[in-house]
């Protein structure tokens, strides 16, 4: 105890200011030890915070920048304005590129929710053959480039004239659900691991038929999986670029019409929506969040956690 | 009825599986054949195409845009080396030292997800402008010379790279560092391993899995990315998306854009299919599970 005192004093006389560093200083140690115990006890935290806000930074001003005063090409900062808030869709073309944009997301979602539960619950609840094909064919997509799964998607529809090709909203909304499923399927995976198959066993032994015992308790216990695995396929499908590029023809959709006025300059409205979106998006993680803590205040879900 | 499918799982595991299967197979599947069969076709786009089995194409095609491959696995590589140089303390520190604040870090290394990534991709373009809020100051205080850019640089797209794609790093590193036991910690602690040596021999290797992850999950979407290096490159910076892209939608070229669009896919999937064969396909989706 007493050598560790005198450590500290020497240690102390170097680099402590405060209580923090004084108590890291009294562990003691060799150089080696005490120089990564600093490195974690203070480079670690303030690196965090320098990282996370690297990382928000872009978001930062994509948001400030709609608020900029700009005429055409929202590049420069010119002075504040609220103009383009007070008037978020007023720009030729911008309206329908959102409408088109919001439509095959809503519809995407919905299509891909269903087709990746389906196969999320067969590769979790049962054992069948053929298991490592399917999960190849669930992974390749995802380990597949945006861009070959865009060209690979054109080249079938230029084969399939008046059905898929002159190309319009059909044949986006066909991409996207192919690219979405994967995501769906391997977040419904995570979530339902260890899924308590003795609760449906019991709602049997209870008398409940299987349709019963699904929607009163398989249903509800994979319901924030579900709606996790959606939102995630809504907002991969409403910000999809390069997919949708090689899919649209002349459709636009709200990232097709940002890269094609990026020539001619960015309107600042482009920058209110994609502040609206990402409020929205925070906002609905916002509140699954607090759901779902609500849930887990239930001591019947508690138990059925672990 | 119901009891029947009861009794034969399998059959309902098959029932389940078909729908969604069977869309895969015919639009992600049969696209991909049919893209190779696109690019053994000879022709233009005015006259029209036909199927010749012109296997040359593919010599043709890398002769003519290695360039462009070598460059995209360069700046897709550099990429997903700095991810994990950024990614991986910022993992480390959340997963052990995020206490009550670990939700709130996750959220925020999620957050930029929410916005258009071709919106944060611009929003580089305003941060790297020649008069921007970084290379602006550098100038007026001297630090660098008047000609000094950085927007219209490789630079500028390996750093557009890597920003867009730290998460897809930083999460599965998350995920992995997560697992480890503290009890192995400190009984590495109690074998008297420094707390270097506790992190190169324990902590690193059980990491491992969370660093293949990361590495795939921003090594293929950054070797294909296009957007990058349209937005804040130029002419010589491009990648062989930017090829495919033009080959398709400027030129009409379908037959070379699908033969350099097969090479990237077989180029990226033979990597795959060997992790896939060391870690196993059910740890592939879980792996990817972020």
């Amino acid at each position: 105890m007493a050598g560790s005192v005198s450590r500290a004093g020497t240690a102390g006389t170097t680099s402590a200011t405060g209580s923090g560093s004084l108590e890291l200083a009294r562990q003691g140690g060799t150089f080696m030890q005490r120089f990564t115990r600093g490195v974690s006890h203070w480079l670690l935290p303030i690196y965090t915070i320098l990282a996370v806000g690297y990382l928000a930074l872009p978001v930062a001003v994509m948001i400030a920048f709609s608020f900029n005063d700009a005429g055409r090409s929202n590049l420069n900062w010119v002075g504040f304005s609220l103009d383009a808030w007070l008037n978020p869709l007023g720009r030729p073309g911008l309206q329908s590129a959102v409408f088109n944009s919001l439509l095959i997301a809503v519809l995407a979602t919905i299509i891909s929710t269903i087709l990746g539960v389906l196969i999320g619950l067969a590769l979790v609840r049962h054992i069948f053959r053929g298991r490592a094909v399917t999960n190849l064919l669930i992974f390749l997509p995802m380990s597949t480039p945006e861009i070959v799964m865009g060209t690979s998607l054109l080249t079938l529809y230029l084969q399939v004239p008046g059905v898929l090709f002159p190309l319009g909203v059909h044949t986006i909304l066909i991409a996207h659900i192919m690219f979405n499923i994967s995501y769906v399927v391997v977040t419904m995976k995570a979530r339902l691991q260890g899924f308590p198959r003795h609760l449906e066993e019991a709602a049997m032994d209870l008398g409940a038929n299987e349709w019963t015992t699904f929607w009163r308790v398989t249903f509800p216990l994979i319901l924030p999986g579900i709606v996790a695995a959606a939102l995630l396929a809504f907002s991969l499908s409403i910000d999809d670029y390069v997919v949708t590029s090689f899919t649209a023809g002349q459709t636009p959709t709200f990232p097709l019409f940002i890269y094609g006025s990026q020539q001619r300059g960015i309107p600042v409205q482009v920058n209110v929506i994609g502040t609206i979106i990402f409020l929205t998006a925070v906002g609905f993680v916002l509140l699954t969040t607090i759901l779902s803590r609500r849930q887990r205040a239930d001591p019947v879900e508690a138990s059925v956690d672990e | 009825m119901i009891g029947w499918f009861r009794r034969r799982p399998t059959v309902t595991a098959y029932l389940l599986l078909a729908p969604g299967l069977l869309y895969l197979a015919v639009f992600y599947v049969l696209p991909t054949v049919q893209m190779f069969l696109v690019s053994l076709w000879t022709g233009n786009v005015q006259d029209g195409y036909q199927l010749t089995f012109n296997f040359g194409i593919y010599g043709q095609a890398w002769n003519q845009y290695s360039d462009q491959f070598i460059r995209s696995l360069l700046y897709g590589g550099a990429a997903t080396i700095l991810t994990f140089l950024i990614g991986f303390p910022l993992a480390f520190f959340i997963a052990f030292r995020g206490g009550r604040y670990k939700n709130l870090l996750l959220f925020l290394v999620v957050a930029p997800f929410f916005t258009s990534f071709l919106l944060r991709t611009l929003s580089w373009k305003i941060i790297f402008a020649d008069n921007g809020f970084v290379v602006g100051p550098l100038k007026d205080l001297g630090l660098v010379p008047d000609s000094f850019r950085l927007l219209a640089t490789p630079i500028a797209v390996i750093a557009g790279i890597t920003y867009n794609f730290l998460p897809f790093m930083t999460l599965p590193l998350y995920v992995a560092l997560e697992k480890i036991p503290p009890s192995l910690l400190e009984a590495a602690g109690d074998l008297y391993a420094n707390s270097w040596s506790r992190f190169r021999k324990v902590t690193l290797p059980l990491a491992l899995p969370g660093v293949i992850a990361g590495s795939l999950l921003t090594f293929i979407p950054a070797v294909g990315d296009y957007v990058n290096a349209e937005l804040l490159g130029n002419p010589q910076s491009q990648m062989i998306g930017n090829v495919i892209q033009s080959r398709f939608l400027a030129v009409g070229d379908y037959p070379t854009g699908s033969a350099l669009s097969f090479i990237l896919m077989a180029a990226i999937l033979t990597g795959v299919l060997i992790y896939a064969r060391i870690v196993g396909t059910e740890e592939l989706l879980g792996g990817a599970s972020t």
